[in-house]
């Protein structure tokens, strides 16, 4: 929401790839490191961080080996206070599964952007598809809890990039924000935002003496307060199974209440985490939950199907996971038929056919051949139900 | 080294963090630790020492402090008076 | 001497469990001790040292030093280490490998850090065996001995560590042994010292994992063994190929005194500041600076 204030001001109008808009929410969001291995269809990402970084008092950006050492740069300079985050594409967001599992364990905040394209292996490097996306949530091994955004169009990409920094600071999560190719690749006119306008969350960090300081407390919000390396606060870190003083236990004990503030420190704001836009579905008879580039068609389909007659509407999700249950089930409730178009075999319609619980119809439309979904398949879809 | 280094320290060692490697008994260069019974170091040949160090600096345990008694402290050390009388 | 031991109790974590996890005679307890008097020779605060550390027996050893301590992922630490030292350059970072670690699942990492000459000062400590596993064959396992995966002999040929980082571009190469204790804490003195990518091989017996299964009785004998095999290197250099087998040369291989990247980078990141067009236009964000962290809790407490 623009600030009165800012309003007055002419906020500027600038042509960018959607690559381009994440680079830019990013920096707005306070980000200040960049570490990363080139990928297509994500490599905008990087080669703009590369130039603009640089030209930024403590801005750092590093070309690394691999993913997997991209992400461990970015874990550690996360450690030493930095926001920081790394983009990649479905081979290197494999490759980045392991270090998604520690900045969970080890509660580091970042941001890693996968621009998805077909799989799986190294499938169609330059074509869009949305097949990681139960890979965002479940890849990396052992249960755990974590946050995963979408953007469908460029002015998104910049808006949802400074909401997955704001909630890996809040939350102390990894924030994992899936694009396609398309949206990545779409040039289009964004407006960027004034200074101020949009609320910027810096990590909470702690104002007791160092040697009160538990690094892994229970807090009232589950997420205990996190100073950068070199503070004063000295601890440790790791990615084994930890006390609240962050040393190694097997204490049974010890271990249920990490694995259950993990969980509870997300799942208690649901509220908070969850993104979505319901678009036309006050009184819609027929549903589509689409997110990413499928989004915008669907959105077009939802249009052209109320200029028939049709009473369709579109719940658009800007958060996957944790799943939005409730806004799920508000267009469930009121709607004969949902359709869930997805560019892979059905993983979001997973979901929504999970808090179903035989309210709707839920209808899946995949496409796995490398194109987008077009609004007439949508449209066809919402005709036929 | 002569005995005129002899005596000058007192070598303990802590048994809770011994774990008997052996490593401080098989290169004292005198030969004042040896394992006991339990397989602890202990160091039975005080007198002896030399304070060259490698015990306390190879232990990888730290166990060992070899400690430099003040000159003329504990009898038998050079320098040593006995204590005066009275008072 | 009588310092030693109280010196290392004031940078040990008393409220850890001692003696520590090490088996009896593991030389990775004397490294640790090594370490910590470089450090304090150094005259560094314990909240300027960060003790990088990876998967394995050697990555035990950020527990017990009351420094700050990350314990990473096995092969990884490097590119941990990485990013803190880019992130805030004033910290004194230290990483601490095992053989498996450094060599076979971080080999790509070490290399790549060597290169980059990023600057940390990088322990490995190699006693030729994924001890913590259960004794199986490392790329430092000499050929023939036999362990828990080459129990007919190791066939494949060990890494020479000092060659490696000399050839991928450490500014520092030295290998140690903890036989050499004095020795050792001069080299890692210096590879914390000097700038750019220092890297110390530490030659660190296990008897528990690799000794008893290649006809070593005790702890005792792999040391034995290490101070026969360990001469200076400028001894070695005249040593004829006969004199060299089952012989280590143990000192400083590489002193180069190159930038390291985050000095090199600094540099360009000021030239670039100072030309007003290069800077960007947007507010400079700090969201790093904790001074500046307001928590903003409104609406999410509730
Ligand atoms: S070197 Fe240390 S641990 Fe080993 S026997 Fe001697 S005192 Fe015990
Ligand atoms: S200081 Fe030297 S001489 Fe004295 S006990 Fe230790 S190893 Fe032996």
């Amino acid at each position: 929401m623009p600030t009165p204030r800012s309003s007055r001001k002419k906020r500027k109008e600038v042509f960018a790839l959607g690559a381009e808009a994440v680079a830019e929410g990013a920096l707005l969001a306070g980000c200040s490191f960049y570490a990363g291995y080139p990928i297509t269809p994500s490599s905008e990402i990087m080669e703009t961080m590369a130039s603009r970084l640089p030209r930024i008092r403590d801005g750092v950006f590093l070309q690394m080996e691999d993913e997997i050492a991209s992400l461990g740069a970015v874990i550690g300079a996360s450690l030493a206070g930095r926001k920081a985050m790394t983009a990649t594409s479905g081979p290197g967001f494999s490759l980045m599964q392991e270090h998604i599992g520690y900045a969970c364990m080890a509660e580091t905040p970042l941001v890693v952007v996968n621009v998805m394209r077909g799989g799986p292996s190294t499938g169609l490097p330059t074509s869009p598809a949305q097949g990681d996306v139960q890979q965002a949530r479940w890849g990396t091994h052992g249960d755990h809890s974590i946050i995963v955004l979408s953007a469908s169009d460029t002015q998104e990409c910049l808006h949802m990039t400074v909401t997955a920094f704001n909630m890996a600071e809040k939350y102390r999560t990894p924030v994992i924000l899936l694009l396609d190719e398309v949206t990545a690749h779409t040039r289009e006119k964004i407006t960027l935002p004034l200074p101020g306008e949009f609320e910027v969350f810096n990590r909470v960090v702690p104002t007791m003496p160092p040697e009160w300081y538990k690094p892994f407390e229970e807090t009232v919000r589950g997420v205990p307060p996190m100073p950068p390396i070199g503070s004063g606060y000295r601890f440790h870190v790791t990615g084994l199974t930890h006390d609240v003083n962050g040393f190694p236990t097997q204490r049974p004990d010890e271990t249920v209440d990490l694995n259950h503030r993990l969980f509870r420190k997300i799942d208690q704001f649901f509220h908070d985490i969850q993104v979505v836009e319901e678009y036309q579905t006050r009184d819609a008879e027929v549903g589509v939950v689409a997110y990413g580039s499928v989004a915008r068609s669907a959105r077009y389909a939802v249009d052209q199907a109320r200029a028939r007659g049709i009473k369709a509407g579109l719940l658009k999700l800007g958060t996957l996971f944790p799943f939005p249950k409730a806004a799920a089930l508000r267009l469930l409730s009121s709607c004969r038929a949902v359709i869930v178009p997805e560019m892979n075999m059905g993983q979001m319609s997973r979901e929504v056919k999970r808090v179903n619980g035989g309210r709707s119809s839920v209808r899946t439309l995949n496409r796995v051949d490398g194109q987008i979904i077009t609004p007439s398949e949508i449209l066809k879809a919402l005709t036929q139900v | 080294m002569t005995d005129r280094h002899k005596g000058l320290t007192e070598v303990v060692i802590y048994p809770a963090w011994c774990k008997g490697c052996g490593i401080c008994a098989a290169f004292c260069p005198e030969k004042v630790i040896e394992l006991d019974a339990e397989g602890k170091a202990r160091a039975v040949r005080q007198e002896d020492c030399i304070n060259c160090g490698f015990c306390e600096l190879h232990c990888p345990d730290f166990a060992i402090s070899v400690r430099t008694k003040e000159p003329g402290a504990d009898p038998g050390t050079p320098g040593y008076k006995p204590p005066a009388k009275g008072k | 001497m009588s310092d030693v031991t109280q010196l290392i109790h004031q940078y040990l974590r008393h409220n850890k469990k001692f003696p520590h996890v090490f088996c009896p005679g593991c030389g990775h307890g004397i490294a640790l001790g090594s370490l910590i008097r470089a450090v304090h020779g150094l005259s560094l605060s314990k909240d300027e040292v960060v003790v990088v550390a990876g998967i394995g027996c050697s990555g035990r050893i950020a527990v017990y030093v009351d420094f700050n301590t990350v314990h990473t992922t096995h092969g990884r630490a490097l590119t941990f280490a990485t990013g803190i030292k880019m992130a805030s350059p004033k910290l004194k970072v230290i990483c601490i490998m095992g053989d498996g670690d450094a060599l076979a699942i971080g080999g790509n990492h070490l290399i790549h850090a060597a290169r980059r000459n990023i600057g940390i000062a990088a322990l490995v400590l190699n006693n030729n065996i994924y001890g913590m596993t259960g004794g199986q064959t490392s790329p430092t396992t000499p050929g023939g001995a036999r362990t828990a995966t080459s129990p007919y002999g190791a066939l494949e040929k060990p890494f020479d560590l000092v060659d490696l980082a000399r050839a991928a571009g450490a500014n520092y190469v030295a290998r140690g042994t903890v036989f050499q204790a004095h020795l050792l804490d001069r080299l890692i003195s210096s590879a914390i010292e000097r700038p750019g990518f220092n890297l110390v091989e530490v030659l660190t017996p296990c008897h528990t994992q690799y000794g008893r299964k290649n006809k070593f009785k005790n702890p005792v004998d792999m040391y034995q063994a290490l101070k026969h095999a360990a001469v200076p290197r400028e001894a070695w250099e005249h040593f004829s190929e006969a004199e060299r087998k089952e012989r280590i040369p143990v000192g400083v291989f590489v002193e180069r005194d190159e930038p390291g990247l985050e000095e090199r980078y600094r540099v360009m990141q000021a030239a670039l500041l100072a030309r007003p067009k290069a800077r960007e236009a947007l507010p400079e964000p700090n969201g790093h600076d904790p001074a500046s962290t307001k928590a903003k809790l409104e609406g999410v407490e509730s």
